[in-house]
């Protein structure tokens, strides 16, 4: 068993469980999203860019460019959460709210290819 | 620079984590804890915004102060917390990347990429020059003056960079790198476009030999010139098909006997082959009868081998003992007086003082002066370092063996056609290598000719096939003249031109020429760019021709008529 490869599934699995958290629930309510979990998201999910970096390989790289994919579109939901709240002072409207989810929805569904091509890669090993 | 990019983030990847798990830690606290009013009761905590900005300004050390309100203790106490652990991963993530720039290996990567970079983009025809010790760097100096570009490995790292600090015209790229790694040629652009040839000039045979099998395998169509000094390493390139196999001891020794047996031959071919630009070397006129070899190592071999001549007798002088068969041996080392006697050094005519050290050539040249002044010595020279000792004491023919090699490589390379000239030397009679030489020292005014071949055809010579095309007769004569006044004669002489397989020799001015034909001139370097001109511009070959000025764009032509019979006579 490699360390290293445990470490780099966990934070890739991890990163997607929390999105996934942050991400479901009525999609305009903002008692179903907590702040904290879209925070924990984005660290996750820096810290799985992060270490994907420096990998040559093509499937690296794929991997590398979904991840960055789910921290752009993670941190524009933070923003966008910012601007509610502190900027336009709206407040968290149900329109705010949904434009954040919908977001975060989008950097699920990479999280869900770095997850899938984690599949592919252990399933390819093993044959 | 991908492999430099991705060497950099992956050493950056454990103080990268460092810094966001800080940022998070830090982060979080402060949305947790409380803050305090300005009355004093208790205020909800930094949203993840403030929390977010005032980390930020902390972590790089800006420091702003407490904002957007003064902090409760609690919150102080966890800021101080963050400022000692933020700032500790910041130094961490600096010091990674000034430790990263600092380190060899990383350093090495960033200048083969760069190398590699330069390299890929070159544009124009160029020589891969394996090995830039004293050989390596005369061949590049030569073909820097005749405007080539070339590309070097060199394996010792301080001699690239002494290269940095010659004075080529054209900035070209060296990497220290071993040229035996298959890895490193094709870097240095093995199977680029461009590559006209490979030189494996080191001084290790087996590296050479290693480039030449490289080169043969991975892009068979360039041409390899390899150095090699034993026979069963020539042997072994011979077999893998190389093209050019510079053995610089057999080709001195075969000069050395040429010069004794046909020395005005050998006259015309050292004017040939020198380096273009250089003086002229002086007259070798090594004299028939007896003499003496001092060393018999693959040098002396090779020197005994070519000069066993009629009229010739020698004896070999060797610290080792070793005794030919037909050849008369004295043991010792040719420094002894009483060996050089027991050899015969009084009745000599020559001495070939040809050990692999230089002090002990020296010496036994001098030796040899001494006990018999009229003898001829032929000193072999191993080290350029030695050159001042060597000018110094001025030996009758010097065998520089750096030299050698680098007039070989640039003879071969350049002018294909000559080698071909010189082949066909091999039946002239020495009249007529006399007359040539002198003729050829005349017009070059006592410096070494440059020598270029010229091609008639469309991509070379635009303006001479479409004359020829129109049925107009272009001559030698035509070529050879001042397209400034073509009253002038060019300071240049066609050697040979060659058509379709067959070599005509000397042609004289009224040769007519044709297309596919190819020709070796030589003359100073100046006639070249003269000359280039002719063969391709319109005009300039059309006031060769007839005398008859047409300078003049097509934009002037029509604007500006001139009157019939006006045009001006050269």
């Amino acid at each position: 068993m490699n360390f290293e490869k445990v470490v780099f599934a966990f934070f890739i699995v991890f990163a997607a469980t929390l999105n996934f958290g942050f991400f479901i629930g009525d999609i305009d309510r903002p008692e179903h999203h907590n702040i904290y979990e879209l925070f924990a998201a984005i660290v996750v999910n820096m810290i799985a860019t992060v270490l994907k970096f420096g990998d040559r390989t093509q499937i690296g790289a794929v991997h590398l460019s979904t991840s960055l994919v789910a921290d752009i579109q993670l941190i524009i939901a933070a923003v966008a959460w910012t601007m509610a709240v502190h900027v336009t002072g709206t407040g968290l409207t149900p329109e705010a709210m949904s434009s954040i989810v919908s977001l975060s929805g989008g950097a699920l569904l990479a999280n869900i290819i770095s997850v899938i091509m984690l599949i592919v890669e252990t399933v390819m090993m093993r044959r | 620079m991908n492999s430099v990019f991705f060497v950099v983030l992956r050493r950056m990847r454990a103080p990268l984590i460092l810094l966001i798990v800080f940022y998070a830690i830090a982060i979080l606290g402060l949305t947790l804890i409380p803050g305090v009013n300005a009355d004093g009761t208790r205020a909800a905590p930094m949203s993840f915004f403030h929390a977010f900005y005032f980390i930020s300004y902390t972590a790089t050390t800006i420091g702003f102060g407490e904002i957007p309100t003064a902090f409760s203790d609690a919150q102080r106490l966890w800021v101080t917390v963050c400022i000692y652990m933020t700032v500790i991963g910041w130094s961490y993530s600096i010091l990674t990347l000034l430790a990263l720039l600092q380190d060899k290996a990383f350093q090495h990567t960033l200048t083969a990429s760069r190398f590699e970079r330069r390299v890929r983009r070159i544009r124009t025809p160029f020589y891969l020059v394996c090995g830039c010790g004293e050989t390596g760097s005369l061949v590049c100096r030569a073909l820097d003056v005749l405007g080539y570009d070339f590309v070097i490995l060199e394996k010792d790292p301080q001699r690239v960079e002494e290269l940095d600090l010659e004075d080529f015209k054209t900035n070209d790229p060296a990497l220290a790198a071993d040229a035996r790694v298959s890895a490193n040629l094709l870097m240095a652009g093995l199977r680029h476009g461009q590559c006209r040839g490979v030189l494996a000039l080191t001084n290790d045979e087996e590296t050479n030999l290693a480039i030449a099998i490289n080169a043969r395998l991975l892009n068979p169509d360039i041409p390899v010139l390899a150095r090699a000094r034993s026979p069963t390493v020539s042997a072994s390139m011979a077999s893998f098909g190389t093209h050019h196999i510079i053995n610089a001891y057999e080709r001195f020794a075969e000069y050395l006997a040429l010069a004794v047996s046909a020395p005005e031959r050998y006259r015309l071919i050292e004017i040939l082959t020198g380096l273009p630009g250089t003086e002229l070397p002086a007259v070798h006129r090594p004299p028939h009868g007896r003499w003496l070899i001092c060393g018999y190592g693959q040098f002396g071999q090779s020197v005994a081998r070519y000069l066993t001549l009629p009229g010739m007798h020698l004896t070999v002088i060797d610290p080792s003992g070793i005794d030919p068969e037909e050849l008369d041996t004295v043991r010792g080392n040719g420094t002894e007086i009483e060996v050089l006697h027991a050899a015969g050094i009084a009745g000599a005519q020559g001495i070939v003082a040809g050990t692999p050290d230089d002090i002990s050539n020296l010496s036994i040249a001098m030796m040899a002066k001494k006990l018999n002044p009229d003898i001829y010595i032929v000193a072999r020279q191993v080290q350029a370092a030695s050159d001042l000792l060597f000018e110094t004491f001025r030996a009758d023919f010097s065998m520089v063996q750096t030299r050698v090699v680098a007039q070989e490589c640039i003879l071969r390379l350049t002018t294909p056609l000559l080698t071909r000239f010189l082949a066909s030397l091999r039946d002239a009679d020495e009249d007529w290598c006399r007359t040539l030489a002198g003729r050829l020292e005349d017009t070059c005014a006592g410096r070494v000719p440059d020598l270029w071949d010229v091609a008639i055809t469309p991509a070379a010579a635009p303006a001479v096939m479409e004359s020829l095309a129109d049925g107009e007769t272009v001559t030698i004569g035509t070529l050879l003249r001042d397209n400034a006044d073509r009253e002038v004669r060019l300071p240049a002489i066609v050697l040979m031109v060659e058509r379709q397989g067959h070599a005509h020799l000397l042609p004289d001015d009224d040769f007519r020429l044709q297309a596919g034909d190819a020709i070796l001139v030589g003359g100073r370097r100046d006639v070249r760019a003269i000359c280039k001109l002719t063969l391709r511009n319109d005009n300039a070959l059309h006031y060769l021709q007839t005398g008859e000025d047409k300078r003049r764009g097509w934009v002037a032509q029509r604007l500006f008529p001139r009157r019939d019979g006006q045009a001006p006579a050269g």
